[in-house]
């Protein structure tokens, strides 16, 4: 255990919380204020054939690989359990391989297509290329972390899910960051910069899937104002009509 | 019986004189913004033709529409079963390249190109990245039959019929196209609003308005998919569709959209029907053939006392109810049954209705010379130039039925006036030929006039929106009248 300096105070200690305000506050303002700003931006419009091959990989392996970082922050017992048997570790390890491997191709191809296209260059905005670097470096980070570092899924969940948990309960214990080897701590820095961000650029369009399409009726039809207020505006009506 | 009002359209093919001032009127007021340069809520297609954007109306390729699967409807491109592991790409969305890539002129060359012996040109732009583009087709590249040989034999209505029909559409002596001029349906099974996994769009409970709620659009494109009638558009530049409005801020003024306002051939018309919306899904799902008659029979009479009571009951004020009643296009729709729903095989029961044109032959070649047929100028329609069976792919629902019984009763209809102008047909000739479509002079009489002579308000019976009562239920309304014009508007800036 190395003892933790005033660097590793900020990165590990503050700028975590940093993050996460920025995070909660901008996302809501912006909802409030701005909702129009709210898009997935998509460019499906403008380039169709490559988009399928990045888009789709790209989205899907990013999606596994985050939700085993949620199942391992949240219940880290799950993951030590799984992985008591050396085949369940193998086959965890591999899938997550490939999953980050999916998000790595996806993506690079993603930012190839929106370079060589001059349709897409023409809507690509600075926000999206610093995003672009950001998130190429984070897969990056996380596919040379599951390589070099092997069985990550276990030692995530005895030692960074009990760190990520200090600091849900504002006892952010920087010891268990400070030994880390630095891609592991680049790519923690790199994930809080990213929360950071995340409120400033097209990211926030994860938190406006269409979660409740499936269940909704199929048409939708909108009244002024309220249903209360037309039933008693048509009692209204109705009486009006009856003096009348 | 749920009684709802809907604002509802009928175009007069047989008016249509292609002229596109429409689509002008459209683009100036709302689409010549960036990212909306392509887009034509209102545009004329030449038929027979690809129309834009091109082939729009082969569902194969494009998957819009509905399909009714075991007597259930669903859509055909990503309903709810489909758009959750289709959500990252949608494998029917049209590209830019299916409609095309606007461009403008470098005008400022022909000012600043060095003194030379040629004039100065200038040079196409791309109106997406500013480079110079190489235009290679655009919307209305077959206006009048340009190019057919590429367009209109491509013509998906042209499909179904016989090949010595298609050649005859295409032999040069014997050419025949008219205009289709199209704006958004606002259908009442609208397969856009159902595919948006948003739910941004939706459609206005009061006058059946079809919008897209901008603030809460996402771009996931489902709706450009679904429409089969592509009356979606997606704003490239802001990342959000987009779609024709029906010019809702200018009727709630009691003004006609813009298309409808400057319509130079007055082909147009607007008015309200009432509905029941309790029939929707069924007659939606009905077979093939009995689409047209069971959609006819949704509308309801707006003098039935049921039906006005019904309304009431809704909500629905008497003031519409009254418009309703005077509405031309119940009179074209229900009462003399000449005006029919565009392709209503993809079951989104659209409320824009189209009176089949005649196409009657004016002329015919004799040897190298061109003779008018005066004598013979009301001949059976059936020479008339379109195959029957191409009116009736576009408006019949595949069928020829309805549509021959329109183009009989227009036949009649002008029969029955030459005979009362000019004199050279036998009233009782006319008499018949009405009484065989349909007819009678009293109703022929009223086509006559609605069709020709009608006034801006006859055309357009503009229902009161009644926007006072939709503010009084939000806010007091000497307040709204006094804030209103002041207060803060941001532009639809793209999201970062």
């Amino acid at each position: 255990m190395g003892s933790a300096n005033h660097l590793d105070f900020l990165l590990y200690g503050a700028f975590p919380y940093i993050a996460m305000v920025l995070l909660l506050v901008v996302t809501i303002q912006r909802y409030r204020q701005r909702a129009y700003t709210y898009s997935t931006l998509s460019s499906q419009f403008l380039e169709n054939r490559q988009h399928f091959w990045g888009s789709v990989p790209f989205h899907y392996g990013i999606l596994f690989v985050l939700l085993g970082h949620f199942v391992a922050f949240l219940v880290p017992r799950s993951i030590l359990w799984w992985n008591s048997h050396p085949a369940r570790l193998y086959i965890l390890e591999i899938t997550a391989l490939i999953g980050g491997l999916l998000s790595l191709i996806g993506f690079v191809s993603l930012v190839l297509r929106r370079g060589s296209n001059n349709r897409l260059r023409a809507v690509t905005t600075p926000s999206d290329w610093i995003l672009s670097v950001m998130l190429l470096v984070q897969i990056a980070t996380g596919l040379g972390v599951a390589v070099f570092y092997g069985w990550g899924s276990s030692w995530f969940a005895s030692t960074l899910a009990p760190y990520l948990w200090s600091l849900v309960k504002l006892n952010p214990d920087v010891a268990a960051v400070v030994p880390m080897p630095w891609l592991v701590k680049a790519h923690i820095l790199g994930a809080f910069a990213l929360v950071a961000f995340f409120p400033f650029t097209r990211l926030v369009h994860i938190l406006v899937i269409p979660n409740m399409y499936l269940w909704r009726r199929t048409q939708v039809v909108r009244w002024y104002g309220t249903n209360q207020g037309r039933v008693e505006h048509r009692k209204r009506s109705a009486q009006d009509q009856q003096q009348r | 019986m749920d009684v709802r009002s809907q604002v509802s359209m009928v175009f007069h093919l047989d008016k249509c004189i292609g002229c596109h001032t429409c689509s002008i009127a459209c683009k100036n007021v709302w689409t010549d913004r960036k990212g909306t340069e392509y887009m034509w809520w209102n545009n004329v297609e030449t038929k027979p033709g690809t129309g834009y954007p091109t082939k729009w109306e082969d569902q194969e390729e494009y998957r819009g529409g509905w399909e009714l699967i075991d007597g259930k409807l669903r859509l055909k491109s990503t309903g709810k079963a489909r758009i959750v592991p289709n959500i990252f790409h949608n494998p029917s969305q049209p590209s830019m390249d299916d409609y095309y890539e606007p461009w403008t002129y470098r005008y400022e060359d022909l000012f600043n190109a060095p003194e030379g012996d040629d004039q100065p040109t200038a040079v196409p732009i791309s109106k997406v990245t500013g480079e110079l583009i190489d235009i290679e087709a655009g919307p209305n590249w077959d206006d009048d039959l340009g190019g057919s040989e590429i367009y209109a034999k491509n013509d998906p209505n042209m499909a179904s019929l016989t090949p010595e029909q298609q050649s005859q559409m295409m032999a040069i002596e014997r050419l025949v196209f008219f205009y289709l001029p199209r704006i958004c349906n606002h259908c009442l099974n609208p397969s856009c609003v159902a595919s948006c996994p948003s739910g941004a769009l939706y459609k206005r409970g009061e006058d059946g308005i079809v919008l897209i709620d901008q603030n809460v659009c996402r771009a996931w494109r489902s709706c450009i998919a679904a429409c089969p009638y592509k009356k979606t558009y997606f704003n490239w530049n802001a990342g959000k569709s987009e779609k024709c409005i029906l010019c809702f801020p200018r009727l709630e003024t009691g003004q006609a959209p813009a298309c409808f306002h400057s319509c130079v051939g007055r082909i147009r018309y607007l008015g309200v029907l009432l509905y029941d919306a309790d029939k929707i899904e069924d007659v939606a799902s009905r077979k093939d053939e009995e689409l047209i008659d069971a959609h006819r029979d949704m509308v309801l009479d707006p003098h039935d006392p049921a039906v006005i009571a019904g309304a009431r009951a809704n909500g629905i004020h008497d003031s519409v109810v009254e418009s309703a009643q005077n509405s031309p296009v119940y009179k074209f729709v229900k009462d003399w049954k000449i005006a029919l729903p565009p392709h209503v095989e993809y079951r989104t029961l659209p409320m824009l209705f189209y009176v089949p044109p005649l196409l009657p032959v004016m002329s015919q070649r004799n040897g190298d010379t061109i003779e008018s047929v005066s004598e013979d100028l009301f001949h059976a329609f059936d020479q008339a130039r379109a195959p029957l069976e191409y009116l009736g792919n576009l408006l019949g629902g595949g069928n020829t039925g309805k549509v021959s019984y329109a183009l009989r009763k227009q036949m009649a209809v002008r029969l029955w006036r030459r005979a009362v102008t000019v004199g050279d047909i036998t009233k009782e000739a006319a008499e018949a030929a009405l009484r065989e479509a349909d007819c009678t002079p009293e109703e022929a009489d009223e086509i006559f006039k609605l069709s020709t002579t009608a006034t801006f308000d006859d055309r357009f019976v503009i229902p009161p929106m009644h926007r006072e009562e939709a503010i009084e239920m939000m806010k007091d309304t000497d307040d709204h009248r006094r804030e209103t014009g002041f207060g803060f508007l941001t532009g639809p800036r793209r999201g970062s």
